[in-house]
């Protein structure tokens, strides 16, 4: 199992995905540097004016509303990360018959499965780890502002991130590539709806839209574990009437957590039997 | 002993029966030649017998255990039909790869790599990627991961296609090989001329059914045709031979039988030589496997 994952892991690193990932993300994580640099230059040179009480509220507002906005991406980033990255890896292999060699050997079919989830959980892991820590630390060191609850909101995330991980390699034991990138993306795109319909919902006071949000986020949990992140690291300040992508008019409840992490390792005990079962 | 058996094995894809009804039996240490037209469903049985594809019907033994035992697996090497690896590797890597899968590691690993890479000639290649490897490189790169274990049975599902003659008379050889060591070769190919010098026993496969079964070793179903040509042929001398065979046609001093068994041949030249006949040829001829292949192939319909 270890040595599917070791060669899962130098697969990325040899075929320069993971450089491409990481040259992407130091580019992402610097433009954002420069930018929180900026606009803090220009808050400190107008925040003369306003008195202090308000000009703190509002300037903890803004950077809020900035690392926000970076976490936001790297949201996106680790969505396609976590779908692309194994998208082939069991699909890929399958049709091109290189399975075959690696399913005679004395290892159970579980532990393919198991061997490349968890070299791709590592990738991922640290990735997103340092993807929103450097949000996270740039803002605090640049922007000398500390994001609220950023140690709860992170795992969060890199649950989310596993969850994409786990819906791409199951679907890889039944789809072709192709399929199986439609079909995350496709899963995705249905809790994003959710999510907003949810939201609306919230705001005008809509039970039905609501429970479209909600079961859509039970057929999908991704989205609304965003959504519970976002949540967790709001400003006090910030009112229930504001709307962004960043913020949630509804809070997701917590047990969310618990129906994610159940959905995520079910997806790969379902994965796991489908591909036990196969012909190869 | 057997090292594999199987009884009734059938797989269904759909509505299209792949194999129908495979029972047979290969004893330990002999090289078996699997062969039929394309379809006949030869590739679909390897992977029933190495737990890739679930049998529809039917129950089969491999080594003892059920196929897909990973004890059993233990002491199996495959070469597929569509040999394609992870290319990124490099030669070396790649067969180290799957040694480690074999739970072999350190010195012995090692050591196993450069021999087998000695053996099928690619030495100097081991440490370029696979995906600069021709065609024939790679079939041979897969030979080496097939016996990297020293298996008991190694799959071979056409490992000489794509092969230049020379390239052939490796495989050959290491086939020939791994035999000596004890292991028995289970070898699926379309080119018969080869079967016939490396094989102890072949299976005729036709629409998933198993229509024939020769043994190699044994001369008496091989020996059929005889060419004789003598000084003086008169009609006593052909009343005589058609004692010893049948089929006797004569042509000028030229005479054509048929005999069953190569036991005959000795006796029948004595038998000449004492009527006081002038032999200047005589031989046997082997009907070639392709010869029988297009025979059994043609004539009974399956
Ligand atoms: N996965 C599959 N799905 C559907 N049909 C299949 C599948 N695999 C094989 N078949 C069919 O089963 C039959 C036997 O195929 P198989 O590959 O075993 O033949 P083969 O004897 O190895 O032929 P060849 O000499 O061309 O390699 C073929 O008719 C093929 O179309
Ligand atoms: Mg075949």
């Amino acid at each position: 199992m270890f040595t599917i994952a070791h060669l899962t892991f130098h697969e990325a690193r040899r075929k320069r995905v993971l450089l491409a990932a990481v040259v992407l993300g130091a580019i992402f994580l610097s433009i954002f540097s420069a930018g929180i640099y900026f606009i803090n230059d220009a808050v400190a040179r107008e925040g003369v004016r306003p008195p202090s009480a308000v000009r703190d509220q509002s300037t903890r507002m803004v950077y809020n509303f900035l690392a926000m906005a970076g976490l936001y991406a790297v949201n996106f980033l680790l969505v396609m990360m976590a779908t692309l990255l194994p998208v082939d890896t069991l699909s890929g292999e399958i049709s091109s018959g290189a399975i075959q060699s690696l399913i005679v050997k004395p290892v159970r079919r579980s532990q393919i499965v198991l061997g490349k989830w968890l070299g791709f959980a590592f990738i991922l892991l640290i990735y997103a780890t340092c993807m929103i820590g450097g949000v996270a630390v740039i803002v605090a060191f640049v922007g000398n502002y500390t994001l609220p609850n950023i140690h709860i909101a992170l795992p969060i995330m890199l649950l989310e991130t596993l969850l994409l991980l786990t819906l791409s390699i199951a679907g890889g034991t039944r789809f072709t590539t192709l399929t199986n990138g439609v079909f995350v993306f496709g899963m995705f795109g249905l809790a994003f709806i959710g999510g907003w319909v949810e939201q609306v919902g919230g705001l005008l006071g809509n039970q039905a839209a609501q429970n479209i949000g909600i079961i859509t986020s039970l057929i999908m949990p991704s989205e609304s574990l965003w959504r519970l992140a976002a949540y967790y690291m709001q400003p006090d300040g910030l009112g229930v009437l504001s709307l962004t992508p960043f913020s949630s008019s509804v809070a997701p409840s917590p047990s969310m957590l618990i129906w994610a992490a159940g959905y995520t390792i079910a997806i790969l005990l379902l994965a796991i039997r489908h591909f036990s079962q196969r012909d190869l | 002993m057997f090292v594999i058996e199987t009884s009734h094995l059938q797989k269904q894809f759909g509505n299209k029966l792949a194999v129908a009804d495979l029972t047979l039996n290969v004893r330990e240490g002999e090289v078996f030649g699997f062969l039929g037209p394309n379809g006949a469903g030869k590739s679909t049985s390897i992977k029933m017998l190495l737990g890739l594809v679930t049998p529809t019907a039917g129950s089969s033994l491999v080594l003892g255990a059920p196929p897909g035992n990973v004890q059993a697996r233990a002491k199996i090497g495959f070469l597929p039909e569509h040999f394609r690896f992870h290319d990124w590797l490099t030669g070396r890597e790649f067969l180290h790869f799957h040694g480690r899968l074999y739970g072999m590691s350190g010195a012995a690993l090692k050591q196993r790599i450069e021999v087998l890479l000695e053996r099928v000639a690619l030495v100097e290649a081991g440490d370029r990627k696979l995906q600069q490897y021709s065609k024939g490189m790679l079939q041979r790169i897969g030979l080496a991961m097939a016996l990297l274990n020293h298996p008991k049975i190694v799959f071979l599902d056409e490992p000489t296609s794509g092969l230049d003659p020379l390239g052939r008379l490796l495989v050959r050889d290491i086939i020939a090989d791994v035999r000596n060591e004890g292991t028995t070769v289970f070898l699926n190919s379309h080119l018969l001329s080869e079967i016939e010098v490396t094989c102890n026993r072949v299976v005729f496969l036709k629409q998933g059914n198993v229509v024939r079964e020769i043994d190699l070793t044994a001369n008496n179903v091989y020996v059929n045709e005889l060419e004789i040509k003598l000084g003086q042929v008169d009609d006593a001398i052909l009343r005589g031979l058609a004692e010893f065979g049948h089929q006797v046609q004569a042509q000028g001093n030229r005479i054509r039988m048929n005999i069953r068994d190569e036991a005959t041949l000795p006796q029948l030249a004595r038998w000449l030589v004492g009527q006081g006949c002038e032999i200047y040829h005589l031989a046997a001829h082997h009907p070639s496997l392709e010869q029988l292949f297009v025979e059994t192939m043609n004539t009974k319909e399956g």
